[in-house]
């Protein structure tokens, strides 16, 4: 990215031309809601000890949804001149009158002001809220990016080594014909690596909102000292184990509760797990949506939706009791509920998600971490320690639902598995399939506990940032090993 | 109207910039798509996105710069960005590269179509979506969902080479789910595949799969797994309908011969490839039924293409031949450091993303026999079909799939209903397994490849008909 990517109030009077242009095209009474981002990306990506693949990308998107005389469509373009923009307004109506009845058509959200964070460190002076945004790394360059691919591949000390390093940068603005007008920009920087050796993989990921906290050296240390601690693997049987997952893999589970079960549309036509004010989970879990950071974080996310409703932390599970799920206008009519502020382009369809779930971590740990780097992650050592016989698992790999209701999901494990004997490791293990309900592990009485430290993990496909500790729980089964 | 000149630009401006290869993509695209629930309309969208992609090669490194602009000053800086971007990747330089040759030529492609999609009216399209999923819920689903999608893409490349080729792709599916709730478990059924079927192909593929006759009967089937008996757990002779061996094809055959894969070029993400390059012509991947070709060319499919993104022309080439792996998913970069001759399998999703090795139509050649001669001929088993979930390992050896049907087979018929049914192998084994294959062969469109960072939505297509494989693990559970 460069100086002429950061912006300034080119979304807001973008949109705002849009509401006007829907006006003159469809009349007053069309109701109409506009969402223009301008996202720019790069990717330095290596592998084999090599930058391979280096790219970088600034789009403007313009995204209208229209509801006129009881009918909806939706349209969007990267062709931001007046042709452009007349022709996404014209086609729009066009489609919306085309369209049969809807129905569920939710209203427009109402002018109203955005939320502040705990986080937030803006002046307050107009509706821009920059929530701890570093300019720094929005304005991050491919030689930054590159030295800290450069530091992750020599602290690997010939390892072969492969991962990215990403910097992005959005501003956007929301405006809507009931008056609501609201802007706000956000930077984030990840990396995320593995070193390999004979066969054995380790990895170190993290995401910040400044670039500055990346330092690529001790990522590609803790990714190397875990390929090494991965040699020799043997190979168990399936069955049950009681399993410490690292942060990584917990993230997987935090990914699929999500997007499966608190899912409002999923909640709504009876496709989730969550029962609200259940006892659905161990009294240790405390689940919190968190798009605009916390304590000392930056926001990952917009302070708005794609509805144009202010964002603020939602807690999903407190001590064990589910309390809420994700909505947007649609989901939430559906469900005598209010929007959360969970709106996107697909969630008509896929429906609401949160997107910035944290676990939260335990207040301290329960015994002191070991100070030698090992195969075994901070968050996790305490875990391990109280462990008899169980595995340590780093990550989860591919993991795909066999049945929503009961969110049974199967996966593999990657990046390193090792058995746990009376709270030591005593060997690598080959990576394994396992068959297993989420919410059932997470259940009352098989939370055994809960690292100390959240570390912030980036999203792999989905643009979701999630903040896990640790975890042991008292059961995990596994369906396969190396040999089928 | 063209955009050769402003691809032109682009390349010119990496070339002064210092790249001592550049091509650029120009690609304008059109997409409509709409979701039905229960007989009526729950979105309905449509976009339209434009700009150009560069690609530049510094000594031995790339780097890639994508802008939405068609400008000639826009092209211009995104050449010399794309050239900056190289010449920072040098700080953690690789090897030297060499491009095997692709023959610069002047061409223009069009894909098959009837029916322009686009161009058909809103109401036909919503009429039969929403008659669909009515029909549907008449019939008794708790839920009833519809979907169709359509990309229209023209495609402008031009290459320091000398390629100017342009290529317009009109691609188009749909299909119907009908769900039905019980006590704590759902159960589906869907038409024709469970994301619908997808082709490069005009509006008469939708017309074909017939949506609204077939939707009764997916509710009923769905019902009717509710109170069906588990999938049984153990080994057992495993028949596999059309739509889910084209899944098996692409999961463990198409993304473990991509070359990029088995060079560790994506082994932080998408992983590797359990094939080493060393056995390549020598490595039984399968029985000798299993012959599996990589063919762009095939009209309707929807991994077809006149030439990929490295101006490289469709051409057919074997991946396993009886049996044999003989053949893999290259570009121009990894082939030559590979040591092989040959490219052509290099596309992006857009023309913000870098190129990359995809699958175009990997797919099984016909067998000779018929499904139902595969049921008659076999004691004892179980058939499965339509694809409900998919897990696969990195390296593309471990896998389990789930389907959203699946019936006994005993004494040469089919029997009852199963539910829940799951199948699991390591692929190689599972492969030299397959016995009897089918020559009912459709080529299945998959329009969800995942693949590279920042992530692209790659569209795949598999030819694949019913077979048959021993010795399988069916019916695990969580």
């Amino acid at each position: 990215m460069s100086l002429e990517t950061v912006r300034s109030g080119a979304e807001l009077e973008l949109a705002a031309r849009v509401v006007e242009l829907v006006r003159q095209v469809a009349g007053p009474t069309a109701e109409a809601e506009v969402v223009v981002r301008h996202d720019a990306e790069a990717l330095t990506r290596f592998a084999v000890s090599m930058i391979h693949q280096n790219v970088a990308d600034a789009a403007t998107t313009v995204g209208l949804r229209l509801h006129l005389d009881g009918r909806t469509a939706s349209g969007t373009t990267t062709v931001v001149g007046a042709d452009g923009l007349r022709g996404l307004v014209e086609r729009t109506v066009a489609a919306a009158r085309l369209s049969p009845p809807d129905a569920a058509w939710p209203g427009l959200t109402p002018p109203s002001p955005l939320h502040h964070s705990a986080a937030y460190h803006g002046s307050g002076e107009h509706s821009r809220l920059d929530f701890g945004f570093d300019e720094a790394t929005a304005r991050a360059t491919p030689a930054e990016r590159a030295g800290r691919v450069r530091d992750f591949v020599r602290a690997a000390e010939g390892l072969e080594t492969a991962g990215y390093c990403r910097t992005t940068y959005t501003s956007a603005a929301f405006a809507n014909t009931a008056g609501q007008s609201v802007e706000g920009r956000t930077a984030e920087a990840a990396m995320d690596g593995i070193a390999r050796l004979a066969g054995a993989d380790g990895v170190a990921r993290l995401a910040s909102g400044r670039l500055a906290d990346l330092d690529g050296a001790a990522l590609g240390a803790r990714a190397a000292a875990k390929a090494r601690g991965g040699q020799d693997p043997i190979e168990l049987p399936p069955g049950r184990y009681e399993v410490v997952l690292e942060p990584e893999a917990v993230a997987d589970l935090l990914d699929n509760l999500a997007i499966f079960g608190f899912n409002g549309k999923a909640y709504a036509q009876r496709q989730s797990f969550v029962e609200l004010g259940a006892d659905q989970f161990d009294p240790s879990v405390t689940l919190v949506d968190e798009p605009l950071g916390s304590r000392d974080e930056h926001a990952p996310g917009l302070p708005f939706d794609d509805e144009g409703t202010p964002r603020e932390s939602l807690v999903l599970v407190r001590e064990g009791v589910t309390k809420a799920v994700a909505h947007d206008r649609t989901s939430a009519a559906e469900a005598g509920a209010v929007s959360t502020g969970h709106a996107s382009g697909a969630s008509r369809t896929w429906g609401p998600f949160p997107t910035h779930i944290r676990l939260e971590a335990s207040p301290a740990a329960s015994l002191p971490a070991a100070d030698a780097v090992g195969a075994v992650a901070e968050s996790a050592r305490p875990l391990v320690a109280r462990m008899e016989r169980g595995l340590l698992i780093t990550d989860f790999w591919y993991t795909r639902v066999l049945d929503q209701k009961t969110l049974v999901i199967t996966g593999l494990t990657r990046n390193g598995v090792w058995l746990v004997e009376n709270g030591e490791v005593t060997a690598a293990v080959g990576n394994m399939r396992f068959t297993q309900s989420y919410p059932q592990a997470l259940g009352t009485g098989l939370v055994r506990g809960i690292g100390h430290e959240s570390v912030l993990l980036p999203d792999r496909w989905s643009g979701t940032r999630y903040a896990a500790p640790a975890l042991h729980l008292a059961s995990w089964n596994l369906t396969g090993n190396a040999s089928g | 109207m063209s955009h050769f000149d402003e691809a032109s630009v682009a390349v010119r401006a990496a070339l002064e910039a210092g790249a001592r290869y550049a091509d650029c993509r120009v690609m304008v695209r059109r997409t409509e798509s709409m979701t039905a629930r229960d007989g009526d309309v729950e979105e309905l969208g449509s976009g339209e996105s434009a700009g150009l992609g560069v690609r530049a090669l510094v000594g031995s490194s790339w780097g890639f710069y994508a802008l939405p602009d068609l400008s000639d000053s826009a092209a211009r800086a995104a050449g010399r960005r794309a050239a900056e971007i190289a010449v920072a990747s040098a700080t953690v330089p690789g090897p030297p590269i060499e491009l095997v040759p692709s023959a610069a030529v002047e061409a223009s492609w069009a894909s098959d179509c009837a029916v322009d999609p686009l161009g058909l009216s809103l109401s036909v399209k919503g009429d039969l979506i929403v008659g669909a999923t009515a029909a549907a819920k008449e019939a008794g689903a708790d839920l009833a969902e519809g979907i169709y999608q359509i990309w229209d893409t023209r495609k402008w490349f031009v290459s320091s080479e000398g390629h100017r080729i342009d290529q317009h792709t009109r691609e188009c599916g749909a299909g119907i789910t009908a769900s039905a709730f019980g006590d704590g478990e759902i159960q589906r059924r869907s038409w024709p595949s469970h994301r619908g079927q997808y082709g490069t192909s005009g509006w008469e593929l939708v017309d074909s799969l017939d949506l609204i006759a077939h939707a009764p009967r997916m509710a009923e089937e769905a019902r009717a797994l509710l109170t069906a008996p588990l999938c049984p757990t153990g080994e057992t002779t495993l028949v596999l309908g059309g739509e889910q061996l084209a899944l098996q094809i692409h999961e463990s055959v198409g993304h473990a011969i991509e070359l990029d894969r088995i060079l560790g070029w994506e082994a932080a993400f998408a992983g590797t490839s359990w094939l080493d390059l060393g056995r390549l012509g020598s490595l039984r991947y399968g029985s000798e039924l299993m012959n599996i070709t990589i063919d762009p060319g095939i009209p309707g499919a929807l991994g077809s293409f006149g030439y990929d993104d490295e101006g490289t022309p469709a051409t057919k080439r074997d991946a396993v031949r009886d049996g044999i792996w003989v053949g893999v998913l290259a570009g121009r970069d990894s082939a030559a450091v590979a040591g092989l001759d040959y490219a052509g399998s290099v596309r992006s999703d857009g023309w913000a993303r870098l190129p990359m090795v995809r699958m175009t139509n990997v797919g099984l050649e016909p067998g000779p026999h018929t499904l139902d001669e595969i049921i008659a001929n076999t004691d004892d088993g179980v058939f499965m079909d339509i694809n409900r979930s998919w897990s696969i390992d990195d390296r593309r050896l471990n896998f389990q799939f789930g389907c959203e049907i699946g019936y006994e087979i005993k004494n040469g018929k089919l029997g009852r209903m199963l539910r829940n049914p799951t199948y699991t192998g390591i692929g190689p084994k599972f492969w030299q397994s397959m016995d009897m294959l089918s020559s009912e062969t459709v080529a299945w469109g998959t329009p969800n490849c995942g693949k590279g960072q920042p992530g692209q939505v790659g569209h795949t297509g598999h030819p694949a008909a019913p077979a048959r494989f021993t010795d399988v693990r069916v019916g695990v559970r969580g």
